[in-house]
């Protein structure tokens, strides 16, 4: 059974009309699947990770997690890209519309690539939640935008990460699209005093687990 | 697993990069332009989709990124392989959808395509790609009469 959202989710209103109305088929597998991108082409800086180099303002956050294929091992060296509101819940996007302030100095914008061990860590700010038009009053809960490349192409993965206790999260049809309340709860942030930063920055872990097969082996 | 969750609508001061669409060089000996349009249920142009392309052979592999303009245009510069995979990511597609881009013109590797082979003709037209001056054109449609063949993994 898979944890993924059903294509159509008639509460998200623009499923109705995006949703394929055919069942996937079922494909045999690859080379051209079971491998993906690395980016070599296009390295990924240091500084990109840390999204409030500028002077952003907001709450200043550490955002951190292990990347894992569904077998439990760690995925070394593989790009994470991120996006999200600055603080007052607005997007660096020219179609964003919400008469929220924007901030010069955040673009919402990082990029990372997990280390050896298949960790990654973003400095950023605590992201505002946003109004949207899907229903009446509709807000959708505070989030940061994560794009996985994983290994392979089986694996690449765009979800959304959240922070706990948000009260938007029961009238939300996105994130309750995921009808599995174990993998719901695994979208949701975790506080994490141990990685805090005293007198800097608080700290929300975020585990990352992409499902699919690759051809990559294993490393020792 | 974590689940997936839709792209949203506001990605396209993030992703996209000047050379995403830019599998190869535009200097590339024998490279094109694989160009579509994505439409909805209603035959609507999709503005806000992203599409992701991944192709490997045994001389050359490569990935290409573009979102859609605000008639649902996409392309991608690149060279053959037997066929490209694709991810289409979308506000309103809770999670991306998969597909295959097949040429028109490859037709004996076409011909003993094991994924092909399970398809039935209408399926199986859904994913060739059509002939153009610069290239091939390959539209994809999310849902309704056209609805391209779609994969699950
Ligand atoms: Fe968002």
């Amino acid at each position: 059974m898979t944890v993924h959202p059903p294509l159509l989710w008639p509460a998200y209103k623009s499923t109705l009309l995006r949703a394929p109305s055919k069942a996937p088929v079922p494909l045999q597998l690859s080379v051209s699947e079971l491998t993906g991108p690395t980016f070599s082409d296009r390295p990924v800086e240091a500084h990109e990770s840390d999204l409030t180099r500028q002077g952003a303002i907001g709450e200043r956050l550490i955002v951190h997690g292990v990347l894992r294929d569904d077998t439990g091992r760690p995925i070394p060296h593989s790009v994470i890209e991120v996006w999200q509101t600055n603080a007052a819940g607005r997007y660096a996007n020219r179609a964003d519309q919400h008469p929220a302030p924007l901030d010069p100095n955040f673009t919402g914008v990082g990029r990372c690539v997990t280390d050896a061990q298949g960790h990654y860590r973003f400095q950023t700010i605590r992201p505002g939640a946003y109004p949207w038009r899907n229903h009446d009053n509709a807000w959708r809960p505070a989030h940061i935008h994560f794009s996985l490349f994983g290994r392979a192409f089986t694996q690449r993965l765009i979800t959304q990460m959240y922070f706990p206790g948000d009260p938007l999260f029961d009238q939300d049809p996105v994130l309750n699209s995921v009808r599995d309340p174990a993998a719901r709860q695994r979208l949701i942030s975790a506080f994490d005093l141990s990685a805090t930063e005293p007198e800097w920055a608080l700290a929300y872990r975020f585990d990352i687990v992409l499902g699919g097969q690759s051809a990559t082996p294993m490393e020792p | 697993m974590t689940p997936s969750q839709t792209i949203g609508p506001f990605f396209t001061h993030a992703l996209p990069y000047p050379e995403g669409p830019l599998v190869v060089p535009l200097s590339q000996p024998h490279s094109f332009w694989v160009r579509g349009k994505v439409f909805d249920g209603v035959n609507a142009p999709v503005p806000d989709a992203l599409i992701e392309s991944w192709q490997v052979t045994d001389e050359f592999s490569g990935f290409g990124r573009c979102p859609t303009d605000e008639e649902g245009n996409w392309a991608l510069h690149t060279v053959k392989a037997p066929y490209l995979v694709l991810s289409v990511f979308a506000r309103g597609l809770l999670n991306r959808v998969v597909t295959r881009i097949y040429f028109p013109d490859q037709e004996q590797l076409n011909a003993t395509d094991p994924v092909l082979a399970t398809l039935d003709d209408t399926a199986r037209a859904t994913l060739l790609a059509r002939a153009a001056d610069d290239g091939y054109t390959f539209d994809i449609h999310l849902q309704g009469e056209h609805e391209t063949t779609f994969f699950a993994l």
